[in-house]
């Protein structure tokens, strides 16, 4: 139910006498209809998280990457903790 | 970046359980709200890839499975009433009433449609002015803007044949009723990614504080979940207590403000009864008295009286976290997809679905 899916903006159009923005949203290979209304920002080219018809939010590249570099980060943190270790003198 | 394949990846997945063995020295117990990450987690084989000393325990976190019997009978009525079309989503048609499910009071000739989006209930409202649209609206906060954004765009449209029957349940005072029960024992939360994706961080960081548990907001696929458990697990293993966001690429701290402009136009907060559960106060959204004539309960005042849950099903441990779907006496056997006792053998996000059509036969 709270299944909400990534996709790229293709289009957006004005529905509702002008009222609602809405946008033709590529999911793969699909594409569907979806209400821009909360995501006022939201421009042609942008990947958003649609559910039921509703993008409720703009995906942000940098903040993706972080699950990456995060990983990264660790693999840092445990060289410099193995490097530490080794330079340590040896007690007698 | 198309933000799918590459949280699918098997080398980072791979990455992350190297790295959450290293980490974890004890045994730990974590909830997971989101009945889309119960699926993830068993779907992907993820449960049998932790370490031992990790256990995963499924939360009430299933719209579907908590809406209460008597709610699904008014349905049921609902669409067996001359002239009414009755609209909902795929799931819920499915769940079996106190006598039947909207799927076989449709087989018997009534008017129901599964849709794909509140959005489109209104169309057909417009498209048949003649009949009475009902659109049975369940959700978490997740889906509330758009079954508020159904009432607002019929309200534009001058529309007098529309109306929702409303499910909402709500995530934060759900926790609170897991912790205070205490019996699933547990020591930290991820965070439904998508709930708080409009509803923000603010409202989690007490109970945080309250109940000195640490919670991490997480996403839904592998790489996702497998970070979100990694993070909890680093604070469990440091005595810290924590809220954390590792779905920073979707949530953001305040939420979406305008998502809950819609909301606070259409809903108020209200006691709901949770199916399985019971009574939680002020845990559901309902209907705005001066949206009274969206407000299908009102406008068609029914009266069901409650019927009695099926004695075999143990969905209300299930959802607590109590037990696992497969100590069911029921499971697999008199319960099913096809023919369930209960709610959550029958969701795409019920934890009785998900071990029924994804886990290994070893591991049930």
């Amino acid at each position: 139910m709270c299944l909400a899916i990534p996709g790229k903006i293709k289009s957006i159009e004005l529905q509702y006498d002008g009222a609602v923005r809405m946008a033709k949203v590529l999911f793969g290979g699909i594409t569907k209809e979806a209400s821009l209304e909360m995501v006022p920002d939201a421009q042609v080219g942008d990947y958003v998280l649609v559910h039921v018809g509703v993008a409720i939010s703009i995906v942000d590249e940098a903040e993706a990457q972080k699950t990456f570099e995060y990983l990264e980060e660790i693999g840092e943190i445990d060289e410099l903790v193995e490097s530490s270790q080794l330079d340590r003198p040896q007690s007698l | 970046m198309k933000y799918l394949s590459e949280f699918r990846d098997p080398e980072v997945v791979e990455q992350y359980i190297e790295e959450l063995h290293k980490v974890t020295t004890r045994p730990w117990t974590i909830m997971e709200i989101c009945g889309g990450q119960t699926h993830s987690l068993v779907k992907n084989g993820i449960l049998n890839l932790l370490p031992k000393q990790i256990t995963m325990v499924h939360g009430p976190g299933c719209p579907v499975c908590v809406t209460p019997l008597n709610l699904i009978d008014k349905a049921l009525y609902l669409a067996e009433k001359k002239g009414v079309i009755l609209c909902s989503f795929g799931d819920m048609i499915r769940v079996p009433g106190s006598t039947r499910s909207l799927l076989e009071a449709k087989a018997n000739g009534a008017d129901v449609r599964i849709l794909y989006s509140p959005l489109e209930a209104v169309k057909i409202a417009q498209e048949h002015p003649d009949r009475q649209v009902v659109f049975f609206a369940v959700g978490f906060e997740t889906t509330a803007p758009a079954n508020a954004l159904s009432v607002l765009h019929a309200r534009r449209l001058g529309l007098t044949n529309y109306s929702i029957l409303a499910s909402h349940v709500l995530v934060p005072p759900a926790m609170e009723a897991v912790l205070n029960d205490g019996e699933a024992q547990i020591q930290g939360f991820l965070a439904a990614g998508h709930v708080c994706t409009i509803m923000g961080l603010d409202e989690y960081e007490p109970i945080v504080q309250h109940y000195q548990i640490p919670m991490v907001v997480t996403g839904f696929e592998p790489v996702d979940l497998l970070q979100g458990i990694l993070m909890t697990v680093k604070q469990l293993e440091k005595g810290e207590a924590k809220l954390e966001n590792q779905y920073s690429r979707v949530v953001k701290a305040e939420g979406n403000p305008e998502a809950r402009k819609v909301i606070e136009q259409v809903f108020e907060v209200s006691d709901r009864e949770w199916r399985g559960i019971g009574n939680i106060p002020l845990s559901g959204w309902e209907v705005k008295e001066s949206l009274a004539e969206f407000d299908a309960n009102r406008k068609f005042s029914i009266s069901i009286a409650k019927a009695p849950e099926c004695a075999d099903c143990i969905a209300g441990q299930v959802l607590k976290g109590i037990k696992k779907p497969y100590e069911c006496s029921q499971f697999g056997k008199a319960c099913t997809p096809m023919n369930p006792l209960g709610a959550p053998m029958v969701s795409s996000e019920g934890a009785c679905a998900a071990y029924y059509h994804f886990a290994e036969a070893d591991a049930v």
